[in-house]
């Protein structure tokens, strides 16, 4: 049901039914290495270049998933899904060896959520299986953004390390304890940062619009959420950003407010302020934090994954970086 | 007050928040950084020069060639190996300036590129970074001849 502007209620509350996620070689040293559920231990995951590699991590993430729920591809009426590759190639070849109708979408890091979104709507709408999923591939995207691997530049303390990884939750009418309740679909926010090696401190307002947004539509407040959880904002975007929400006076719970970017890597040096990605919000909510939820950890949650609409171009002709957020809520119904 | 500079003084407002918490840059640090180590891979060239001019028969003037060839024998080699950026995170300035630097630039990019084919791939992009260099050092180059030549009067050298 649509409730403002912004935000939609899902009446019928489409149930998460299985999730899959299959991941590189630094996110398989990483502390969720138990929770994943195909880790490669070299960057080619066996093919000859990164983009076919990131493509596996696709392919690989939505057989996981459709493998769990014990249904094939031709079951599944829709996937929704994205990457940062030019032209969401990675996602579309995906689709190809997948012949699952469609939709791809490009919201950079926040393409997870969309992606969930637009599958619980569709879901609402009478369809029986739809698939949500998004992969990043380290290599593949510093190639596309930023410079060689091998090329001896010196990172900022701000800079992010991408996520190798790829997720993907199947949402069905009933099926689990596990539902997608609400949604709220962010505006594109740019408060002028400039700077592509601080993306948290680009996309932190945009967290905070949507959250507050989704507050504002709901009248609810943190105080109803176990976890609110962002996508990668990272160690300096989330301490911007939870000054930024006292600065609108709402004092967020440091504890109750955690990032995705900081849940992957646990001392790796590469990854600096933490992970981002398309991959990365997928990666820990599609493992961790729904295997956590099932398990009783969580009863209700928000997640708002943030992405950075960006690309190489805009950044050398001197524009700043518009950012955008979406934020889903995730609900434990039952015992 | 229009929208639009509501709109400008909440972003001020917010790249004001925004700066005092991100982690500033270590430039002081990363200067002295760059200082030892730069400086260090000098040192390491003017062995090399020193060691070809005594057991090779090089002198003063013909050392360079080989020395350098021998810096960037080495840089390729660190870089194919994955090591390479790693000392640069730590030493920044220090490892990208030498002629080092401009030999990883181009075999970094040629190996990313590998996968596009030589041509179109490792061909097309090698000087994809390294191109802005030459292309400025000849610039500066004409320049400063220019000007060296004008303050000097040479121009029967020429």
């Amino acid at each position: 049901m649509y409730i403002s502007k912004q935000s939609f209620r899902y009446e019928s509350e489409p149930c998460i039914v299985s999730s899959g996620v299959v991941v590189g070689p630094t996110e398989a040293k990483g502390p969720l290495k138990d929770h994943f559920d195909k880790m490669y231990d070299d960057l080619w995951i066996n093919e000859d270049s990164f983009e076919k590699a990131q493509k596996k991590l696709m392919e690989e993430a939505c057989t996981e998933t459709l493998t769990k729920a014990n249904i094939t591809p031709e079951d599944v009426a829709f996937l929704f899904g994205g990457d940062l590759i030019n032209q969401i190639t990675g996602t579309s070849f995906a689709s190809r060896t997948l012949g699952i109708p469609f939709f791809g979408l490009f919201g950079a890091c926040s393409t997870s959520m969309e992606a969930l979104s637009l599958a619980a709507m569709v879901v609402e709408q009478g369809a029986p299986y739809v698939l949500a999923g998004t992969a990043s591939h380290y290599a593949a995207i510093e190639k596309q953004f930023r410079y060689p691997i091998e090329y001896g530049s010196q990172r900022p303390p701000t800079a992010q390390r991408t996520v190798t990884a790829g997720g993907a939750a199947l949402v069905a009418p009933t099926g689990s304890n596990i539902h997608v309740t609400k949604s709220t679909i962010g505006k594109v926010i740019d408060n002028g940062i400039k700077d592509p090696f601080n993306m948290g401190a680009a996309m932190a307002p945009a967290a905070v619009d949507t959250i507050l947004t989704h507050f504002k539509d709901f009248q609810t407040s943190e105080e109803d959420y176990d976890l609110i959880l962002t996508g990668d904002l990272g160690q300096v975007g989330r301490s911007i950003a939870l000054e930024w929400f006292r600065q609108k006076g709402v004092t967020l719970p440091e504890g109750k407010f955690q990032d995705c970017g900081l849940m992957i890597y646990d001392d790796e040096p590469e990854a600096m302020a933490g992970a981002s990605g398309t991959g990365c919000s997928a990666a820990v909510v599609f493992s961790k934090i729904l295997h956590e939820m099932q398990q009783g950890k969580y009863k209700k949650i928000l997640v708002c994954a943030t992405g950075a609409l960006l690309s190489p171009l805009t950044f050398q002709q001197k524009e700043s970086i518009p950012c955008i957020a979406h934020a889903v809520v995730i609900e434990r119904k039952g015992a | 007050m229009s929208q639009e500079n509501g709109d400008q003084m909440e972003k001020e407002a917010y790249q004001k928040v925004a700066s005092r918490i991100e982690p500033k840059r270590p430039m002081l640090m990363n200067c002295v950084k760059a200082f030892f180590v730069g400086g260090f891979i000098c040192v390491i060239g003017q062995c090399i020069s020193t060691f070809y001019m005594h057991f090779f028969h090089f002198n003063e003037a013909t050392v360079g060639a080989p020395t350098v060839a021998t810096l960037i024998f080495i840089s390729v080699l660190l870089t194919g190996f994955g090591v390479y950026d790693k000392f640069s995170q730590f030493s920044g300035a220090g490892t990208a300036v030498p002629v080092t630097g401009f030999a990883n630039s181009m075999a970094s990019t040629a190996i990313e590129y590998k996968t596009e084919g030589f041509v179109l791939g490792v061909g097309g992009n090698m000087f994809k970074l390294a191109g802005s260099v030459i292309v400025f050092g000849t610039v500066a180059a004409f320049i400063i001849g220019i000007i060296y030549t004008i303050a000097t009067g040479q121009w029967g050298a020429m």
